[in-house]
């Protein structure tokens, strides 16, 4: 695999050298790092940033090499990691998981020429910017979807832990199927693990066997989706397309596209154009979609889908606008108003329609 | 025919030569998948051996990498050597990472140089503390402490997440399972200016010297070893069982305690929930190829950590995946116990003369 | 609580301690004979990745299974040579198998990480599968599920009733003796561990090929580390090991289910998480206490080599 590819790229190098002229060889590729937390694998966080990666090669060809480096703790290891790359020559560094954000932030000061990217955390400085992406929107289309999918009324949700990323994604899953199906309830499971198929498997069999009929996930492998296939009940991706692993279940998936961004980032670093910026994109920026819907969502579902969806790329549409009520009944939005981004970054409640409890941790 | 013949007393020649026969053979294996891979075998040994410290910030980073190592490591020998078996240091760890973050939360708002050694204290406390579980169960119940240290290293990892997740989250870090980032005074100094080397490397050494005199030179470390060697002789000459495993398990679970310390105070400067970078673990690997001895611990110690950073950089180079440092590791190990065997047989050709 | 609930939750519980009787057994013996296996979670996750890479290319889950076991036993095989005919520390070795096993499966299991496997459906036993309340979830299970239980009756048998396993356990008690009677000792130990590695090998292939139907890196989770705390917590005894299980199993279960129906838990998930490994503890602490429960339970030799020249 690694060979092929290498072979193909010194490959499309032999075809540009044949057409290009002598002096645009000479200038040398800008080399660009990449900081994986776990294997990348077929399905998942992580294969979504490396074939993001790959698109970034194949946009930018021989003008940009990238290397990468997988399966990196995130603990005293990632500020090596993310150091060798900058004292190495790597002008741009791709640091794809919170906890690096510490570490990002302290060889970011070191070495003040290369540029700094980190994925879903809070800070960010002069050289040094983070990114994310409004998975919650892709959610709250998935929530229609199982709203008007489900005849149980009963939606199971399998959750890693409960941070305001994952709390955003429940809520707008819920928010969503309650807008066209105000009678369903939510069911979550929490594993306590980002990944640990054996237990999300056992946590989307309970939540099917208490009447679930349609489950989705916020962990990072495919079981979840799998074990729906087999029980013959509809599911959800999550990060990736997992439609290969249950073709009839997985009625579509909220997937993360960090190709353009990347493209567009180191296009700006070589133009010297780029600042440190904040970026929270959705579907408007490109960086979340849906994966193809599966057939047997009814027409007029997928036409419902589909309005939603050019609301929410054209930025008329808002899946946290009030009213938003929480499990105690207290009104945390009111109505019309539309959330703002640091409540959303801090969001520690579920709304009215989650049936299952926060678990008390103070 | 080859065959092995016992020698008559242990070779002290072959209790040295083990580990660099265990080194040259992990090499040529390396060599070898290398070979297989269709990859340079130079280039691999290049990243895995020489790129790792080719300049200044390279040797820094190998120190710091094996500062946990050694001071893991020097703490187990302590039990090891006297046949005490706590295999849970990777716990003792955890805890001490927890105790010395507890003193740094708690104060704070304070910038009194007392701090750092409270929280040194505080971290060997913790790691005791949780050593101390296995040393009560077995002198009292006689319960076997591989298996009890090994539980409670599990039960210390959700231990952690739970003060992470619950009364220890910062409030200002948007849920996330991490403490506040500690302050200056909590923060142990570096040793050399553009480094992260910082004075956990010297209390590793510190901790490695005492070591070497307490087993080597020390009355005590005397009769540890002997319990270690022939528990029968011991008892006849009267040295209490139940101290030999009270002083082994608690030394492993105060330096593993301070390695924790270092670890939050230093390169994390603060206390997450990914505390499980199989430091305790490694540091068993580490002590057998430093054949328990200090000096031993030092050089193993600073291999071992030349294989993870070689790891990282074989992969960030040559596209290898991060496994192959745990290959590696097992590899060693395997190699080591191996060449063991010859420090108590000899190799013979032919047959056995009856 | 309503029968198809119960019934589920049963079913789960069955599936979920599956593997982890099927390693724990395994280990059980070796350990009877005297030779800790410290290297579970690596020779699960060599038979796993094995079961895997075999049923994707044959298509045949049971070559799958043949071939987990085979990895299980060739990792297990290495433990034997370092412990037995080397005669070095088994904590160390155990260790450096669980390392190797795991990093070596995920650097062999890299191409296979990329693909699905089919369901293999599960087999229902007819007329007693129709049992109401239990037997749907205990009859129309997994063959690997089956195969568990004979195991059990199985190793019961063996090490109760048949004259190899009495000889089998004489070797884990006193080695010597067993020696100086003219007993193989070396041998017989070696039988032991292999058939641990194959256990181990198939407790894996039942989570990569019917499980989970797939491989990724770390997919066997601890399972090994609790399968060994299992052996202890069983204290050597098979029927307790299945006990054992399924409360583990059930324990995990019943977790998820509270949390699915919405109750709500003023008790922090990761107490109730660490609660199995309290009550190894505490199980083990039970047995030990008493001289006569050591003496009647663990293996004596348990961890100890043993030169049979000396």
């Amino acid at each position: 695999m690694t060979d092929r590819r290498q072979f193909m790229l010194s490959a499309s190098a032999a075809a540009l050298a044949a057409a290009l002229p002598g002096s645009l060889l000479a200038q040398e590729a800008t080399r660009i790092g990449f900081v994986y937390v776990s294997p990348i694998g077929d399905a998942g966080w992580t294969y979504q940033h490396d074939l993001a990666r790959k698109e970034l090669e194949a946009s930018l060809g021989s003008k940009v090499q990238t290397r990468f480096v997988e399966n990196v703790a995130e603990g005293a290891d990632a500020e090596r990691v993310i150091r060798e790359f900058a004292a190495s020559g790597h002008k741009i560094v791709f640091a794809t998981s919170f906890g690096y954000m510490n570490y990002v932030e302290r060889v970011a000061r070191q070495f003040p020429n290369v540029t700094f990217l980190h994925a879903t955390g809070y800070k960010s400085g002069r050289n040094f910017g983070n990114y994310n992406a409004r998975f919650y929107e892709g959610r709250y289309l998935n929530g229609v979807i199982a709203g008007r999918m489900t005849k149980s009324k009963i939606l199971g949700y399998v959750g890693a832990f409960p941070i305001p990323e994952v709390l955003q994604g429940i809520n707008a899953f819920t928010l969503g199927a309650k807008s066209v199906n105000p009678d369903i309830e939510v069911r979550v499971i929490w594993v306590n693990s980002w990944y640990d198929p054996g237990k999300e498997r056992e946590a989307a069999m309970t939540l099917i066997s208490q009447g679930a009929d349609v489950v989705t996930q916020h962990t990072d492998s495919t079981a979840v989706v799998q074990a729906a296939e087999e029980r013959g009940v509809y599911a959800f991706g999550y990060h990736s397309d997992m439609s290969k692993y249950g073709p009839k279940a997985h009625l579509t998936a909220t997937t993360h596209h960090w190709g353009e961004f990347y493209t567009r980032t180191v296009n700006a670093v070589l133009a010297g154009t780029w600042k440190a910026e904040n970026i929270w994109g959705g579907f408007k920026d490109g960086m979340v979609r849906l994966a193809p819907l599966n057939p047997a969502i009814p027409a007029a579902v997928q036409a419902e889908v589909k309005a939603l969806e050019e609301k929410l790329t054209a930025g008329t549409f808002h899946p946290f606008t009030g009213p938003i009520v929480d499990q105690a009944g207290k009104e945390r939005l009111s109505a019309g108003a539309v959330m703002d981004d640091v409540a959303l970054g801090k969001m520690d409640f579920f709304v009215q329609g989650v049936a299952s409890r926060l678990p008390n941790t103070r | 025919m080859l065959r092995l013949e016992p020698r008559t007393e242990a070779s002290r020649l072959m209790q040295w030569c083990s580990p660099l026969l265990a080194a040259t053979l992990t090499l040529l294996a390396g060599l070898a998948i290398f070979w297989l891979l269709d990859k340079d075998p130079l280039e691999g040994l290049h990243y895995f051996l020489i790129s790792p410290v080719k300049d200044l910030y390279g040797v820094s980073e190998l120190l710091l990498k094996a500062t946990p190592l050694m001071l893991c490591a020097i703490g187990l020998a302590v039990g090891f050597r006297a046949n005490v078996w706590n295999i849970g240091a990777e716990g003792q760890f955890m805890l001490g990472a927890v105790g010395a973050s507890g003193v740094a939360l708690y104060f704070a708002e304070s910038d009194s140089a007392l701090i750092l050694p409270a929280m040194l204290l505080a971290g060997a406390l913790a790691g005791a503390l949780w050593a101390a579980i296995p040393a009560f169960l077995r002198t009292r119940f006689s319960a076997n402490e591989i298996l009890v240290s090994l539980m409670l290293v599990y039960v210390a990892q959700l231990f952690v997440s739970w003060l992470v997740f619950g009364p220890w989250r910062d409030p200002m870090g948007f849920g996330f399972p991490q403490t506040a980032m500690f302050h200056d005074a909590a923060l142990l100094p570096t040793l050399l200016d553009g480094t992260r080397l910082h004075l956990g490397f010297v209390f590793a050494l510190g901790a490695l010297a005492l070591g070497y005199v307490f087993m080597n030179r020390s009355y005590t470390g005397f009769k540890m070893r002997v319990a270690g060697e022939a528990a029968e002789a011991a008892r006849y000459a009267g040295f209490s069982a139940r101290r030999v495993i009270w002083i082994g398990l608690l030394s492993g679970g105060a330096a593993a305690g301070v390695a924790g310390m270092a670890e939050v105070a230093g390169p994390m400067g603060q206390l997450t929930d990914k505390l499980n970078f199989g430091y305790g673990f490694a540091a068993i690997i580490v002590a057998f190829v430093g054949r328990l001895h200090a000096f031993g611990i030092l050089l193993a110690s600073l291999l071992m950590a030349l294989l993870y950073i070689g790891g990282e950089q074989a992969q960030q180079y040559m596209n290898l995946p991060s496994s192959i440092s745990m290959v590696f590791q097992g590899l060693l190990l395997f190699f080591l116990l191996g060449s063991d065997v010859f420090i108590h047989y000899r190799l013979r050709i032919g047959r056995a003369r009856a | 609580m309503d029968a198809a609930l119960f019934s589920s939750i049963l079913f789960a519980t069955v599936v979920a301690g599956t593997p982890l009787i099927i390693v724990a057994l395994g280990l059980l013996v070796s350990e009877r004979a005297g030779v800790l296996n410290l290297g579970a979670e690596g020779m699960m996750a060599m038979g796993a990745v094995a079961a895997f890479a075999v049923t994707h290319s044959t298509g045949n889950p049971w070559l799958g299974v043949l071939a987990g076991l085979t990895a299980g036993m060739g990792t297990a095989l290495i433990h034997g040579v370092l412990c037995l005919s080397l005669q070095a520390n088994q904590v160390a070795a155990g260790l450096a198998v669980a390392i190797f096993g795991v990093g070596l499966s995920a650097f062999v299991g890299k191409p296979f990480e990329s693909v699905a496997l089919p369901a293999v459906p599960p087999i229902r036993i007819p007329f007693i599968a129709d049992i109401p309340l239990i037997g749907e979830a205990l009859y129309n299970q997994q063959a690997l599920v089956y195969f568990s239980w004979a195991l059990f009756w199985a190793v019961l048998w063996f090490l109760a009733r048949s004259r190899a396993g009495l000889v089998l356990r004489a070797v884990g008690e006193a080695p010597a003796s067993a020696h100086a009677i003219g007993y193989p000792v070396i041998l017989i130990r070696y039988l032991a561990v292999l058939f641990g590695g194959a256990m181990a090998g198939i407790g894996g292939a039942f989570l990569s090929v019917f499980y989970t139907p797939m491989w990724m890196e770390g997919m066997v989770a601890g399972r090994g580390w609790i399968a060994l705390a299992l052996v202890v917590f069983a204290t050597w005894r098979p029927l307790r090991v299945m006990v054992g299980a399924y409360l583990f199993g059930g324990v995990m279960i019943t977790q998820l289910f509270i949390q699915g129906s919405g109750l709500q838990i003023d008790f922090p998930a990761q107490f109730l998480s660490s609660l199995p490994y309290w009550a190894t503890i505490v199980v083990l602490v039970l047995i030990s206490r008493n001289p006569n429960a050591i003496r009647l339970n663990s293996p004596a030799s348990l961890g100890k080599p043993f030169r049979p020249e000396q």
